[in-house]
């Protein structure tokens, strides 16, 4: 298999993934990709009685984040941020 | 369907208990209330039901319209994906199929949807021949808005996920396309009884 030399495979972004997914989560900045409100992590509305957890802006309630735990595997999904702001 | 019972008469010893309860499950005591979101109060007069995608036409019902459908009284056993079971729970709703009736449709598949946006996948198949309602009443009372009122979907031989909280109306589709769990790790079909939480299961 002959790969590009400027286009890399996953594993090349391994240690960049590492650090930004290890910093403080809740003082991150979450843009809504719905309304456009900016909050930190921290201040979201959480519902965990349910299926899985459940993240919603708290301006306008569209959901940002849906994490599921299954056995062996979890499953995020961040369609509803637009943008995270992480703090180094 | 064997965990549908019908006049249902009380405490069942514990053997038989067990006997209903799909691998993984534990019998809750109460009713656990799940929810994904804030709870919608939609009032009666601005309620509706709604028959609509792949139709000859759309259908819908105001709430006075629907109370006026014929409704049964249906005992079932509940089985909650987080792994909660309640047996001989005791409901009052219309039968889908009564809904989906004169309907012409090449479907397969309906998305059920909901106040506040949720929406869950079945197969049509799953939701006629009396296994699927839209609950209204529960233990005798008018459904609570914690337990999805004023009605619910209610399809008791699949995950309490698919019974959709708050439903507002059913799109019939040609194709099976992911609800709201679904899109996010839980199976396309939910049986309690093979153990189908996950994608893969
Ligand atoms: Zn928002």
């Amino acid at each position: 298999m002959k790969q590009s030399d400027l286009k890399l495979d996953g594993n090349a972004i391994a240690g960049v993934l590492g650090e930004i997914f290890a910093v403080e989560m809740t003082v991150a900045e979450g843009t809504c990709a719905g309304c456009g409100n900016v909050a930190p992590m921290g201040a979201v509305d959480v519902y965990v009685n349910a299926p899985g957890i459940v993240v919603r802006c708290s301006a306008c309630t569209q959901v940002l984040m849906t994490i599921v735990r299954g056995r062996d595997r979890t499953w995020l999904d961040l369609s509803g941020v637009r943008r995270l702001e992480l703090r180094s | 369907m064997a965990f549908i019972s019908r006049g249902f008469k009380g405490r069942r010893s514990s053997a038989a208990d067990s006997s209903r309860l799909p691998p993984g499950q534990y019998l809750a005591t109460g009713f656990p209330v799940l929810s994904a979101g804030p709870t919608p109060h939609t009032p009666l007069e601005k309620w509706s039901f709604t028959i609509t995608g792949e139709v000859d036409q759309d259908r819908t019902w105001t709430w006075a319209e629907f109370q006026a459908l014929p409704a049964e009284d249906i005992t079932a056993d509940i089985h909650c994906v987080t792994k909660w079971s309640k047996l001989g729970t005791r409901w009052t709703g219309v039968p889908v199929s009564a809904l989906l009736e004169g309907v012409e449709s090449a479907a397969d598949y309906v998305t059920a949807f909901s106040d506040g946006g949720y929406t869950t996948n079945l197969p049509l198949e799953d939701l006629v021949d009396g296994k699927a309602w839209v609950a209204f009443r529960y233990d005798g009372q008018p459904l609570d808005p914690e337990h999805g009122g004023p009605a619910r979907l209610l399809v008791p031989h699949l995950y309490l996920w698919k019974s959709a909280k708050w439903v507002r109306g059913l799109r019939l589709t040609l194709d099976d396309r992911p609800g709201f769990w679904e899109s996010n790790g839980y199976n396309m079909y939910g049986d309690p009884w093979r153990e189908q939480r996950y994608w893969g299961d």
